[in-house]
């Protein structure tokens, strides 16, 4: 089984807990841990599962809810803030027709807000996925997810 | 092999690529060849190359020219009439104020930027270790592994380097006091958990100059008698983990890391540990946590992590910037080191300029240096010709500085003065036009997603203040309520368990004490 061989590369030790799971959960094509993931995590390092459980829903990028095939994660800190990403945001959400924490029907995009994520260089900024997209406008933002949608 | 005669440096950062870099490599290079080029012009893949906001830069050297905003229509005509006729073409080319190292003549009494931590970022391959190690990389740690660990201490502690990660603790203190405790083990963990809103200078060292990091870890690791390092990441950085991952594994195959370092006794190892969306995880104790496979709670001090630390051995953890100016210090002296900056905070800083500035990005330079020159001599000023209204400096966990403030010296001991923090070094410049109660607000919202829920007051304080600021920008507040914000985060300062808490009074206080006419039409 396929999940087996993710726990294998890594030692059992409670120290692993964090990179195991970053590693079950990009297995999932939903982008999220499932109850089953955090059983394996827990048998194999012989912690309690509540303990996996709390470890889980304390980092923010770590989902047990099925997300969709793009993560959209748009930063909501005060640099960004400043240069409009409020607009970004609604830009979105208007285009999706989904708000924060949902994901579209076709289970393609989920909509997350984030803080700094460090390219505030390029404010406003978001990532999908591990992409970083600056200088954001509405027009390129509706243009970016165009092309994803289209499978570009 | 043969010389090339010209060289093409491009920028593979975060920012270019999410401005199309690879498209802009991939045509580059295939224009080259449809010219009959390759043989005498060589690309080269860099860092940051230090100009931030102009999308995909290239620099072309010799003559050292900047183009910015490079499109992958534009490569034929770079290609054709620079690098072919040797006619640059001005249009992309970015001005010679943008660039940085600004030139002196252009900037009058402006300094120079002095590069130490940033000296090759933008000048080498970072996944190359051989260019690292032509300009003298790792010759830091030979001279160190010559020496014994206490001389090491010795000359970190009389270069007077003080921590980067914002608190300003002096760096050969800690070291003195891990060394001197007792434990089976000792660790080295550099936090490059940068999560300070506003703040990336970190995330440039590991993109663009991995081996320095690597070389300042080992040096430390050597000095406290440590075998094991770690290297925590935020897991938003997906180039700096590869990057990272991939210079430790070129070290590694040169004896580098592992056993008997460069024929020497002294044996230590590294490894990449990935965050996974945590701000509390800066704060050095959560950290910890986090790397034991815990919660990113933060522990109660003292102990100090130099005495009890991960894994409850001692620990020194040290952040990225201050990690890599420690091959330089070495390698040149504390008394050079001392050259720079104040008496009392000797060495270069790193700087974020950001929100309504020309040039927004990053420079490096001396402590000490203003705030005025940083936002009007390197920012390039106020956007539009508009007036200066405040600037956030130190990040969200930071101070909002009015205009008569300008002047202020940016080190450690200048700001404390003002009730100000230098932090992660982010200025987030607001022109009149700005509003500050949103700008609050913002920073309001970051505390309150970012609380770790463990200790009470900032658990429910944060969410407070949310509510409370809100309130304001609804038009529903009161005039009592300005009072009761300030009133709060003071009760934060002294009940938080730990600086995410405590530090709201920073932002909160100097924003409704310097700017309060600001707010007053909401509450009336």
């Amino acid at each position: 089984m396929e999940k087996v061989r993710i726990l294998k590369r890594f030692e059992p030790k409670r120290e692993n807990l964090i990179s195991l799971l970053h590693a079950l959960q990009r297995s999932n094509a939903e982008n999220y841990l499932k109850e089953e993931d955090l059983k394996l995590a827990a048998n194999y390092l012989s912690l309690p599962f509540s303990y996996v459980l709390s470890v889980a829903t304390f980092y923010s990028m770590f989902s047990l809810k099925p997300r969709g095939k793009y993560v959209i994660r748009i930063c909501e800190s005060p640099p960004c803030q400043l240069v409009g990403a409020e607009s970004i945001v609604d830009t979105v959400k208007e285009f999706l027709g989904i708000n924060v924490g949902e994901t579209t029907a076709d289970g393609l995009f989920t909509l997350e807000l984030s803080s700094c994520l460090g390219v505030c260089g390029v404010a406003p900024a978001m990532m999908i996925n591990e992409e970083v997209y600056g200088n954001l406008t509405p027009e390129k933002v509706r243009s970016v997810l165009n092309d994803l949608r289209r499978g570009k | 092999m043969r010389l090339a005669r010209s060289h093409v440096l491009i920028s593979i950062d975060i920012e270019s690529v999410a401005s199309g870099a690879w498209e802009v490599l991939r045509r580059l290079k295939q224009e080259i060849d449809n010219q009959g080029l390759s043989e005498e012009v060589r690309v080269l893949e860099t860092g940051t190359l230090g100009v931030s906001g102009r999308g995909v830069v290239l620099v072309v050297y010799p003559e050292r020219v900047y183009y910015g905003n490079v499109r992958p229509e534009d490569c034929p005509r770079i290609v054709e009439e620079h690098l072919l006729k040797g006619r640059p073409v001005r249009e992309l080319m970015i001005p010679e104020e943008l660039i940085r190292p600004v030139s002196r003549d252009l900037l009058g009494p402006m300094r120079e930027q002095k590069r130490v931590v940033l000296e090759n970022s933008g000048v080498i391959d970072p996944e190359k270790i051989e260019e690292y190690i032509a300009r003298n990389g790792y010759a830091a740690l030979e001279k160190a592994l010559s020496l014994t660990p206490e001389e090491v201490i010795a000359e970190i502690k009389k270069s007077g380097l003080r921590g980067r990660g914002g608190a300003g603790f002096p760096t050969g203190i800690k070291w003195e006091s891990a060394r001197k405790a007792s434990g089976q083990e000792k660790f080295i963990i550099c936090n490059a958990d940068e999560g300070e809103p506003g703040t990336f200078k970190d995330r440039l060292i590991l993109e663009g100059d991995p081996h320095k990091l690597i070389e300042g870890i080992l040096i430390a690791g050597y000095a406290v008698g440590a075998k094991k390092g770690y290297l925590y990441i935020r897991g938003e950085y997906a180039l700096s983990l590869h990057r990272m991952r991939k210079a430790i594994e070129d070290a590694r195959k040169l004896g580098l890391l592992g056993e008997n370092i460069l024929g020497s006794s002294f044996s230590f190892d590294l490894e990449v540990k990935e965050g996974a969306g945590a701000y509390v995880c800066g704060e050095e104790t959560a950290l910890m946590d986090s790397l034991e496979g815990k919660r990113g709670n933060p522990r109660i001090k003292p102990p100090y992590p130099t005495v009890v630390g991960l894994f409850g051995m001692p620990t020194v953890i040290n952040n990225v910037e201050t990690l890599a100016n420690i091959p330089p210090i070495i390698y040149k002296g504390a008394d050079w080191f001392r050259s720079l900056g104040t008496e009392s905070c000797p060495g270069t800083k790193v700087f974020t300029i950001l929100g309504e500035v020309n040039f927004p990005g990053l420079v490096e330079v001396e402590m000490g240096t203003t705030l005025f020159e940083i936002i009007f001599g390197y920012g390039g000023g106020i956007k539009g010709g508009k007036k200066f209204k405040a600037a956030l400096v130190g990040g969200a966990a930071g101070v909002f500085l009015p205009e008569s403030l300008l002047g202020v010296r940016m080190d450690f001991d200048n700001l404390k003065q003002y009730k100000a923090v230098l932090g992660s070094g982010a200025i987030l410049v607001a022109s009149e036009e700005a509003s500050l109660p949103k700008m609050l607000h913002s920073v309001l919202q970051f505390f309150r997603h970012e609380s770790c829920g463990q200790c009470s007051p900032c658990r429910a304080g944060t969410k407070e203040l949310y509510r409370i600021s809100t309130r304001l920008l609804e038009g529903r507040g009161k005039v009592e309520d300005l009072d009761a914000m300030i009133k709060l985060s003071e009760s934060l300062w002294y009940s938080s368990l730990c600086p995410l808490g405590q530090s709201l009074i920073m932002p909160v206080k100097s924003v409704l004490e310097n700017f309060r006419e600001e707010f007053l039409p909401l509450v009336q």
